[in-house]
């Protein structure tokens, strides 16, 4: 039989010097990485269980450790690469599928990285934010293509229902269960603070969340987990998840040891069954059916809330969105190929999507060219990580973005991709108390808040370079972008210029 | 008055806050070299038991019972602050045998060593709260 040992892909490097035997590593690590062994007299690890999340080097009072890289390496081969052997060792030696979690990693293109922002001289001046007005609050939802007048001449109302944001930023979907409660609720908390929305994702919405409902998307996904009505009444707008940009095209499995006894409750399942979301929803098969559904939720809530549908990016993605854009729904939410997940196979992270950038700039263009840009709202989502990823996405078509990945790093996560373990040293993404309770909430809704506040002032610095004063101005004002290093079919996707034209 | 409060649903029991306390008390600046082989001596202390957990130090009573009791007067109310005459305290312990809290201790140089809210080194105000990484020890004014 095959030895499937491999060298670990970390090792956790500890200064002796420093080390004072405090044992907070060995308290800390979910992973069982460091010990105590009274014999030694020293601390020892065992670098085969790190999962390189910096937990230990963060919390360690004397900055004893620090976690590198392992150098210990294959023959080189520029063809099969170290991880392309060690992923064909795990699976000849469980004949499982590979899972991983958060974005994908791989080394695509960044469309952001590659497009510069203008700013304003001689001749249009710019403005300067902390002396003059500069508007980031937007609206999202189907604006009204005609003006109506009764017989007296006063204007009839006819707004549909809208989502009022103090910037354009909304925390974008993630579920009770994949995430933890306290993570929740630092969300919960930040967007009623902050005036923007965070979303429950598709595990229902705790009970005692429901006072947040204000600041609240509520999510229907294929599972339909916790979908009842006072759930679709509670929240400011209904979100249909029809994909997500980390796998598009297939559901998801949260498996029954995460499903105890509040998120049992809150999905309106078994305690311990598998919670599985079908990959597609079984009653949508055409827009026809996308169209049943949105308005079923409409008809459900009294034409009250606007409605999302949530997708993927994909091949397809603006012949998509023009369909959902006559669907009645009044949001687009596109999930770029980078978007995060709690779970997902690495061959459909890895693989399947499109970059986000190319994505809403094709479904910007195409909503436009038809006319009926302005029959829906487009949420960007899927790796923004700063207030400039922001700027672009925003000029290049979107009405306002959506932020995972840049939440949960602010609540302490170390990107170390491993989710689906379940424990997270970080009290995010498990559901063991004595990890969830490393979360508190109330620190966490801090740095959330700290988080959106500086890049609103960022946002807006950015802006009144550009001499625009309101983030509506800003939309869809693709002559405020040039690219760097694209070729001429990318700049024509994106519809912007390049540098120097 | 400031005082030192500990809220059980937020420790994680890592003990950081005994290692701070204890690196507080030593009025050195490099927190390896003053704990490096050294048993630490804590005026806060980590009670744990069946996965519940929280922080032990002194509560700074009004009329503290440590300070009644003491033979010798080393005990007293300074600025609401409960501290220590180690001149004056001959280690008779009996302010650990009254204690209700458990938050005092021997102390190495032959008197006592109790929480005095970091008055008495360099660092100002309590170690224990500025690293305690979960906010489970908070240094704030509850009235009495």
């Amino acid at each position: 039989m095959p030895v499937d040992y491999l060298y670990p892909e970390y090792e956790v490097i500890r200064n002796y010097d420093r080390c004072i035997n405090c044992r907070v590593c060995e308290r800390q690590c979910a992973n069982e990485v460091h010990e105590f062994p009274e014999n030694a007299g020293k601390m020892v690890c065992d670098s085969s269980k790190c999962v390189n999340c910096h937990r230990c080097v963060a919390l360690c009072p004397t900055k004893a450790l620090k976690i590198v890289k392992s150098d210990h390496t294959f023959k080189h081969n520029a063809n099969w690469s170290g991880k392309a052997i060690t992923e064909i060792y795990k699976q000849a030696g469980t004949g499982g599928v590979l899972l991983s979690s958060m974005g994908n990693p791989e080394n695509y293109p960044i469309y952001f990285d590659k497009m510069l922002i203008n700013a304003s001289q001689v001749t249009n001046p710019s403005i300067d934010p902390l002396r003059e007005p500069m508007e980031t609050r937007t609206y999202l939802g189907s604006k009204p293509k005609e003006i109506r007048r009764d017989q007296d001449g006063r204007l009839i109302n006819t707004l549909p229902p809208q989502i009022k944001l103090s910037m354009p930023i909304m925390f974008s979907a993630m579920s009770y269960g994949s995430i933890s409660y306290n993570a929740h609720e630092s969300l919960a908390r930040a967007a009623q603070e902050l005036g923007i929305l965070y979303n429950t994702g598709e595990g229902g919405l705790h009970e005692s969340l429901y006072k947040y409902g204000q600041n609240t998307i509520v999510q229907v996904a294929s599972g339909r987990f916790g979908v009842h009505k006072e759930y679709l009444g509670s929240g400011a707008a209904i979100e249909i998840k029809m994909g997500q940009g980390a796998k598009p095209g297939i559901g998801g499995h949260l498996p029954g040891t995460k499903i105890g006894g509040d998120i049992s409750r809150t999905r309106m399942i078994p305690e311990g069954s598998d919670a599985i979301s079908p990959a597609p929803h079984h009653d949508i098969y055409s827009i026809e059916d996308l169209r049943q559904l949105v308005f079923s939720l409409k008809e459900a809530t009294e034409y009250q809330k606007p409605v999302i549908v949530k997708i993927a990016a994909v091949h397809n993605v603006s012949a998509i969105a023009s369909g959902i854009a006559r669907s009645g729904a009044d949001i687009i939410a596109i999930d770029g190929f980078r978007g995060g997940t709690g779970a997902a196979p690495t061959r459909i992270r890895d693989n399947v999507g499109i970059p986000i950038e190319l994505a809403l700039a094709s479904v910007d263009s195409r909503l436009r060219s038809e006319g009926i840009r302005d029959n829906v709202s487009i949420i960007a989502a899927g790796s923004i990580r700063s207030s400039s990823d922001i700027v672009k996405a925003i000029a290049l078509g979107a009405d306002c973005i959506y932020i995972g990945t840049s939440a949960l790093l602010a609540l302490g996560c170390h990107l170390c991709r491993s989710c689906q373990t379940g424990k997270c040293n970080w009290g995010i993404a498990t559901q063991r108390e004595d990890l969830v309770k490393r979360l508190n909430p109330e620190i966490g809704t801090v740095r959330l808040v700290n988080l959106l506040t500086a890049w609103q002032h960022e946002i807006k610095e950015m802006m009144g370079g550009m001499g625009i004063n309101s983030i509506e101005s800003l939309r869809g004002n693709r002559s405020m972008l040039r690219g760097t290093g694209l070729n001429e079919r990318e700049l024509e996707i994106l519809g912007i210029k390049h540098a120097g034209e | 008055m400031k005082r030192v409060y500990v809220n059980e649903e937020w420790c994680l029991g890592c003990h950081l806050c005994e290692y701070y306390c204890a690196f507080a008390q030593t009025n050195e600046n490099d927190i390896a070299r003053a704990l490096k082989d050294k048993v630490i001596k804590p005026g806060i202390r980590v009670e744990e038991h069946n996965g519940i957990c929280f922080a032990v130090s002194c509560r700074h009573c009004e009329e503290p019972l440590c300070a009644k009791s003491c033979i010798t007067g080393a005990l007293t109310v300074v600025s609401g602050i409960v501290s220590v005459d180690t001149e004056k305290c001959i280690g008779c312990y009996t302010c650990i045998l009254n204690c209700p809290y458990g938050a005092i201790s021997p102390s190495e140089k032959g008197a006592i060593l109790k929480c005095q809210l970091c008055s008495d080194n360099t660092h100002g105000s309590p170690a224990c709260v500025k690293g305690c990484p979960n906010k489970a020890i908070v240094f704030e004014e509850r009235g009495l």
